[in-house]
């Protein structure tokens, strides 16, 4: 591959802004927050965000979706953690959210709007939570 | 532990986005000798007694984690180094920023692999909060030598939280290490 420049990277956007698909999600947002700690990164985090966005670039949901990290969350013993948060869904924090498990996360918790009950797992420790 | 030495990178940018960074720099120099790294910030700092707290691992300052005070951070990449006979450095000033700087020597069986570089740099230029973020990156085996400006980013793709956003640049970032 060439190295690219930003001028083509601005008309690659430009292209593939026309191509994707939007799917109606009635206009809203929804968030994968990556848990990007010291433990995620240890157990494997990076590879858990790398894995998502492919997922969601295969479904074709990119445009739909925003990605963020955030830090530890005080779930270190079932790290990678995801949060989602989507309309009409409970958000949910996940874990033990390895890269093999991000494509199951994408299919059934975004499109098929199920829950993946072997990797819930509640909300923040309480002293990392915001009151 | 760590695997690569993205991961204690990545690791070391957390921080200084947590210090509430505008401007965070990053150079990785992949060398003939070994790997050098230097992450700098303008972020809140260090006092020299807050310093010698951040490497207790179960003594750190409780900004950031309010009633944990266990930091993983630098005591990991502190011991990594020394265990490969590294050298490690980090400076900071109260209200000014830090600069951390470390190397690993391609000669210690212990210097872990660098890991994927533009996978680090997408995980960077993913975090919220500084509002400017500089890579750069050196090769010495073929000459590669490339830099990336969050700025220039968001102005080409966007927010980049998007994952579309994302997409984009993962495929830039790939395309600069050729």
């Amino acid at each position: 591959m060439a190295k690219m420049t930003l001028d083509q990277l601005r008309a690659l956007r430009a292209q593939k802004q026309e191509e994707l698909e939007t799917r109606n999600v009635e206009g809203k947002d929804i968030q994968l927050i990556v848990g990007m700690g010291t433990c995620g990164i240890a157990a494997g985090a990076k590879q858990t965000f790398d894995a998502i966005v492919a997922a969601l670039e295969k479904h074709k949901l990119a445009n739909k979706v925003v990605v963020r990290q955030t830090g530890c969350m005080g779930l270190c013993y079932v790290e990678p953690t995801v949060e989602v948060i989507m309309p009409d869904m409970p958000p949910v924090i996940y874990g033990k959210m390895t890269s093999d498990v991000a494509e199951e996360l994408v299919v059934k918790h975004l499109i098929e709007h199920s829950l993946l009950d072997n990797h819930i797992f509640d909300k923040p420790a309480i002293d990392i939570a915001k009151h | 532990m760590h695997f690569a030495i993205g991961d204690f990178v990545i690791d070391l940018i957390q921080n200084s986005v947590e210090a509430s960074s505008s401007l965070i720099e990053v150079e990785i120099d992949d060398a003939t000798n070994g790997v050098h790294v230097r992450i700098a910030d303008n972020g809140c700092g260090m006092s020299p007694d807050e310093i010698n707290k951040a490497f207790d691992p179960l003594k750190n300052s409780a900004a950031k984690h309010p009633g944990r005070k266990a930091g993983f951070g630098l005591p990991f990449i502190k011991q990594a180094v020394e265990q490969a006979d590294g050298s490690f450095r980090i400076r900071s000033e109260k209200g000014k920023g830090t600069e951390v700087c470390f190397s690993f020597p391609k000669s210690s069986i212990d210097s872990p692999p660098l890991g994927n570089v533009p996978e680090l740099f997408l995980n960077a230029l993913n975090m919220v909060g500084p509002r400017e973020l500089i890579l750069r990156r050196r090769r010495s085996s073929d000459g590669l030598s490339y830099e990336v400006k969050k700025s220039e980013l968001v102005e080409a793709v966007g927010c980049l939280t998007s994952a579309s956003s994302l997409l984009l640049v993962k495929q830039y970032l790939a395309s600069q290490e050729e």
